[in-house]
């Protein structure tokens, strides 16, 4: 009687908790949630502890040093000048290539070749790179060969190697994303748009744009997120004494040359900072857009 | 929701459309690789008439709908316009108003916008694209609907923004595919009305895609059945429901009973056959002759069943009551499946007589398409 009892109280603190919404498919969230507790919010709080804890001085004196030396400051500008072309590139590469690809056949086949860079990691590709635009590589041989230039272009260990890294590993990121988004748009609405007059252009700027542009924003962030954490290719590409000394660089020298883990924090910190209020801004600019369904019709 | 003659008169002089003149089809075809979607359509629409393409899925109508859109180029064939070619102009040279399946609104615009787009691709003036929108709107009762979003409304608000922004730029050619399709039937029979109503206001020429043979029967001066990729028959609503040229275009008119026969003798009109173990007599829709078979069609309305009278001897599977009549499936003698009327109820598994309308029943040479 007295397991009968306790059985139905059982049932009924689960029937409770169901109608709350904690049910078994509500657990199966947890996993997910420890794995995001461990590894994202405990580092980050602790990092920004961390931060506030310098070898010397007043609780906030590691972001005070880091704004205050030029050559430490210098950093962000340095990144945001890398990050910021680069993912312009992307996506002004990846939208109209987007657009050709989802009309065509082996559409598949395309972007599997298109995405092909984003399984080759970034130090493969410095390396192909480093061999490619370097002084003695294909490209200033062939523009040697042919005469367009007499002494070799300096294309690496300098910005544009890190760029062009950056492009080269950014690309098929933006255009995946890019492509979902455009594929998400009704066909039928340019077809309508068609028949009412519009020429392609007027297609493309007054229907495919406003609509896009709430997709374009997430993959803009999400790129941007992606380049400004550049690291190997501005060491290996790049002049990580100079143009390319860009912020996780500064990071990295504090916590594992200097042995500063409180001042490599705190860098980290500031960079996590200048992307949020990139993503902020950007994220911001799309709510002045249409956000709703793609779709032709309510459905 | 206004009726059909108070539209009309209401419609205003400046959403008359266009004059296109004829549209003409000559041997249209469309290929998807080895498979033909249209093989070579002729087909002649009559400047200001409303022209039903009907038939089921697959047979070609949204094919040969877009074919005249531009939206597809053609694999063969030429279509004219007033005796001016237009299949190699693109869609947006073409100035005709189309009205999509799923709409096509354009989400992120309002419903002035909407309407207004065509207008604004022309380079009209502001005031005067302004008149027209508002005359659009007023066309389709959706006056206070201008600045919602597509999204705000309701489907069947929704065609009818779609037809409005269709009729606003005065095509000379309106084009509309299965436009009431997503809509629920009381809709459906309002929006029909008022399709209609707004072709005879705005005098354009109409060519209305759908696979509904009520739809395309109550709407449309001619009706085009299709099949295949071909053009089964074409004639008025009248011609086709009571002379279909085939057995298929008689299937897609409402003969659900189609069923083999014998012809046991017949003449230039009539011919008596046998089917399902008994003796029918009905109208030869092709030439037949006493020997060979013959395939019988009738309506499940002029197939009446009563418990004491002569036909086809079968068993009623099941009966439903459906206001001023009971309509019904019986079992032949032989097996056959047939749908009949019956002025009273019977109890599934009851015997019957099905007694077929001798001028209603249809008969055509087996095997013909």
């Amino acid at each position: 009687m007295t397991d009968v009892a306790a059985a139905r109280s059982d049932r009924s603190v689960g029937k409770r908790l169901a109608a709350r919404g904690f049910d078994g498919t509500t657990l199966l969230v947890l996993p997910g949630l420890v794995a995001i507790i461990a590894l994202f919010i405990y580092p980050f709080l602790f990092g920004l502890y961390d931060s506030l804890r310098p070898k010397a001085g007043e609780w906030y004196a590691n972001y005070a040093a880091f704004f205050s030396d030029p050559f430490q400051r210098d950093t962000i500008w340095a990144t945001l000048l890398l990050a910021l072309p680069a993912t312009i590139v992307n996506l002004a590469f990846a939208v109209p290539i987007a657009f050709r690809v989802r009309l065509m056949r082996r559409q598949k086949l395309l972007t599997t070749i298109l995405v092909l860079p984003i399984t080759l990691g970034t130090v493969l590709v410095a390396d192909g790179l480093l061999n490619f635009l370097g002084p003695r590589g294909w490209f200033n041989r062939v523009l040697m060969l042919i005469d367009v230039i007499h002494t070799p272009l300096r294309l690496t260990n300098n910005y544009w190697g890190v760029f062009a890294s950056l492009v080269i590993t950014g690309f098929p990121f933006a255009f995946l994303l890019t492509l979902s988004y455009v594929s998400g748009i009704d066909p039928a609405i340019e077809q309508a748009a068609a028949t009412l007059g519009a020429r392609a252009r007027q297609r493309f700027t007054h229907i495919f744009m406003p609509l896009l542009v709430p997709g374009l924003a997430v993959t803009f962030c999400l790129s941007f997120v992606q380049a400004f954490a550049v690291f190997p290719s501005a060491i290996l590409l790049g002049a990580p004494a100079g143009p390319t000394r860009v912020i996780s660089i500064a990071a990295y020298h504090a916590a594992f040359e200097l042995y500063d883990h409180s001042l490599g924090a705190a860098i980290a910190m500031i960079m996590a900072a200048v992307q949020l209020i990139v993503v902020v801004a950007v994220l911001g600019a799309r709510a002045l857009f249409y956000r709703g369904s793609a779709s032709g019709t309510k459905g | 929701m206004t009726d059909a003659p108070a539209l009309a008169t209401a419609s205003p002089p400046i959403l008359d459309a266009q004059p296109g003149g004829q549209l003409e089809l000559r041997g249209v075809s469309r290929s998807f690789g080895t498979y033909n979607a249209l093989d070579g359509i002729d087909l002649t629409v009559e400047r200001g008439e409303f022209v039903a393409l009907l038939g089921p899925s697959g047979c070609g109508k949204s094919t040969a709908l877009n074919c005249i859109a531009g939206l597809l180029a053609l694999s063969a064939g030429e279509i004219r316009l007033g005796g001016k070619r237009i299949d190699q102009l693109q869609p947006e040279e073409r100035g005709f108003g189309m009205v999509f399946q799923s709409y096509a609104l354009f989400p992120h615009l309002t419903v002035r916008k909407n309407v207004g787009f065509g207008l604004a691709m022309q380079g009209m003036p502001r005031t005067e694209a302004d008149r027209r929108i508002k005359e659009a709107l007023a066309m389709v009762h959706l006056e206070e609907q201008g600045d919602k979003l597509p999204g705000q409304l309701s489907g069947g608000q929704q065609q009818r923004v779609a037809i409005a922004r269709a009729i606003v730029i005065r095509p000379p050619l309106v084009l509309m595919d299965e436009p009431l399709s997503n809509l629920d039937a009381k809709l459906r029979l309002e929006m029909r009305a008022e399709i209609r109503s707004i072709h005879d206001a705005i005098g354009s020429t109409t060519i209305y895609v759908t696979h509904d043979q009520d739809e395309a029967l109550s709407l449309a001066d001619r009706v085009v059945v299709m099949n295949t990729g071909h053009i089964s028959q074409a004639g008025t609503p009248e011609e086709l429901y009571e002379r279909p040229a085939n057995s298929a275009v008689a299937e897609f008119m409402g003969f659900r009973n189609r069923m083999a026969g014998r012809v046991l003798s017949a003449d230039a009109q009539r011919a008596v056959v046998e089917a399902c173990g008994a003796r029918l007599e009905g109208i030869a829709r092709q030439p037949l002759v006493a020997g060979e078979l013959a395939e019988v069609n009738i309506r499940p309305e002029d197939l009446l069943a009563s418990s004491d009278g002569q036909g086809i001897g079968a068993e009623v599977v099941s009966i439903e009551y459906r206001g001023r009549a009971f309509f019904g499936v019986a079992k032949a003698d032989d097996g056959t499946r047939l749908f009949f009327r019956s002025e009273q109820s019977f109890s599934r598994g009851a015997r019957v007589a099905l007694a077929p309308a001798a001028d209603r029943t249809l008969l055509f040479k087996a095997g013909t398409p």
